[in-house]
């Protein structure tokens, strides 16, 4: 192309060209075929699940231990079976479920306006800010003890044991959130003229939603955590039996094949609610807001 | 929208037909008339008096700045890293508090566009540009066909269902500019906002904003630190000396049709403005 063209080219061209660097500078993100995506990421833990037993059931082959210090897969499956057949397991997933579910929509519900409360208003901030992060390390079984003499071998218990546990790190996860906002962004709804509580809700609320939900999910796990150590360590009373009251019960028993099995329920749901509810909340915020590289989670 | 793309089909025919036409008219004007300009029939858009900006007991960041800006003038702030050419800025914008002097801007503030496109990742770009007709009180029923014809006008009609991070660095900064001109102010205020970009697409930019300012008629105080790209859009180039930043020197352009990055009268003015530039650099070495 002749020099004096390029440098006098008239203005119509503009839209053109632009085009043109628009399409050169923006890459088609590459769709992978969807059967081979979901092959390529549920087959390797598949794979992995799969070796561990056989690598278990080789050991009881090969090394024949005592078989209660020691149960084979299959005595694991049959004692879980067993606690199905008779009702307990159902029960159990039921009670635990329900109060884990309770209590972690009681600390959203108590932790979102506190948090908001602490990243507003800074000298209650500076005030509170280590004692929440203090509560967050303190574990939340250590509550147990005191929980137990202030409300007896109640449900009270158990979901302030969880709440203990859980409002903290939805806390932590908001402030952290509310703290990673771009300074800019606030002063883009400055500029573009939001009010007090629009430039909250507009801006700082949807810009915060990954520490958000980073601190839910963490939540979710100190819940559930929190929830488990309650229950195999206050039971009886009107405590409903739950997977950890499973637990004890089959310590008592001295039912390893049982504890096992337990432990890998408990395991198992803590598995599903990531891939069920956190994993695809979680992706689909970072994706849609292009934080998520590579096809690695 | 049908009298938007007239005027903008106006400005192109004579920007073809004045292309040939290679005098442009450099005018230097001294210190003491950057308050009273002749011929000026209007009220400024923005006018500047004795402005004084100071951090705190801090130093002195701007000293005594006195400017006025007329209605659709295209007006360049340049200067050295420092010299409190973004201050200014936001001065005007009215997102900081002056020491002392005064400064007249439009009823209700200017907009402002900023180096980073700063647009909010969650939303996409069509959103965006709705967030700011929202904000300035738009009807639900509007903000969209009002959206789509803010976009169609920085050439942006294809990716108004993407989000930022699919968006290429000049792309996002157009979906800014957009943004801004949902505001409907006179007044738009640019803070370095091609700074971040590539030599091509700034070059591309430049077309699209001398596009926009003739179509739109807006006033547009542009801050940079690229001598080139003050001589390239500015009607007005006005440099700023550092700690403190004064006035330093002004130019007036009077033929701004036609000019190009690589035009020999855009860089015959570069030339002289950085020897000033410069100038004033070696000042603080002393």
């Amino acid at each position: 192309m002749p020099l004096d063209v390029t440098e006098r080219a008239p203005a119509a061209d503009l839209d053109t060209l632009s085009a043109g660097l628009d399409r050169l500078q923006s890459d088609d993100v590459e769709r992978r075929a969807p059967v081979r995506d979901a092959l390529s990421k549920t087959l390797p833990p598949v794979v992995l699940l799969g070796a561990l037993l056989v690598v278990w059931q080789l050991y009881i082959v090969i090394a024949e231990p005592r078989p209660d210090k020691a149960p084979s897969p299959g005595q694991v499956a049959a004692a879980l079976g067993d606690a199905w057949a008779s009702g307990r397991l159902q029960e159990a997933v039921a009670t635990s479920l329900e109060r884990g579910v309770i209590g972690f929509l009681i600390a959203i519900v108590v932790g979102t306006p506190l948090g908001l409360l602490l990243a507003e208003w800074k000298p209650l901030r500076r005030a509170a800010g280590p004692l929440i992060s203090g509560l967050q390390v303190l574990p939340s079984v250590a509550w147990v003890p005191a929980a137990i003499i202030w409300f007896g071998l109640s449900d009270a218990t158990v979901y302030f044991v969880i709440l203990m546990g859980a409002i903290p790190s939805i806390v932590n996860g908001l402030l952290s959130g509310i703290d990673q906002v771009p300074p800019q962004l606030r002063r883009v709804g400055t500029v573009l003229g939001a009010s007090r509580r629009q430039l909250a809700t507009e801006v700082v609320l949807p810009a915060s939603l990954p520490g958000y939900i980073a601190g839910l999910k963490q939540g979710w796990a100190f819940s559930w955590r929190s929830l488990m150590a309650a229950e195999i360590i206050a039971t009886g009373g009107s405590i409903g039996f739950g997977l950890g009251s499973m637990l004890d019960q089959s310590r008592e028993l001295a039912d390893l094949a049982a504890v096992l099995g337990t432990i890998i329920l408990i395991l198992a749901i803590g598995i599903l609610i990531e891939l069920v509810v956190f994993g695809p909340l979680e992706r689909r915020m970072l994706r849609s807001r292009g934080l998520l590289l590579g096809g690695a989670r | 929208m049908g009298a938007l793309t007239e005027r903008a089909a106006a400005g192109a025919l004579s920007l073809e037909a004045e292309a040939l036409e290679l005098s442009t008219g450099i005018d230097r004007s001294s210190l003491a008339d950057s308050t009273t300009h002749a011929g000026l029939p209007q009220a400024p858009a923005v006018r500047l008096t004795h402005v004084v900006k100071r951090y705190g007991a801090g130093p002195v960041v701007l000293e005594d700045i006195s400017l006025d800006i007329a209605p659709g003038e295209f007006v360049c702030l340049l200067g050295a890293s420092g010299c409190g050419k973004s201050t200014l800025l936001n001065l005007i914008a009215g997102l900081e508090p002056l020491t002392s002097g005064e400064i007249t801007a439009p009823e209700g503030g200017a907009a402002v566009m900023f180096q980073e496109s700063a647009l909010m990742p969650w939303l996409t770009a069509r959103r965006n540009v709705e967030l700011a007709l929202r904000l300035r009180g738009v009807p639900r029923g509007e903000r969209r066909p009002e959206a789509e014809r803010l976009l169609a006008t920085v050439n942006l009609s294809e990716a108004a269902d993407k989000r930022p991070h699919e968006l290429s660095g000049g792309m996002r900064q157009r979906v800014a500019l957009a943004r801004a001109l949902a505001q409907d102010r006179s007044v738009l205020l640019m803070d370095e906002p091609f700074a971040a970009l590539d030599a091509i697409t700034r070059d591309l930019l430049h077309e699209e904003l001398e596009r926009v300012w003739r179509a739109t008629g807006r006033t547009i105080v542009f801050v940079t630190h690229n001598v080139r790209e003050a001589a390239r859009l500015g009607q007005r180039v006005v440099l700023l000396s550092s700690r403190p930043g004064r006035i330093a020197g002004e130019w007036r352009i009077r033929n701004t049709v036609g000019r190009r990055i690589e035009s020999p009268e855009v860089a015959a003015l570069a030339a002289e403005i950085t020897a000033e530039l410069r100038k004033e650099i070696a000042r603080n070495a002393a």
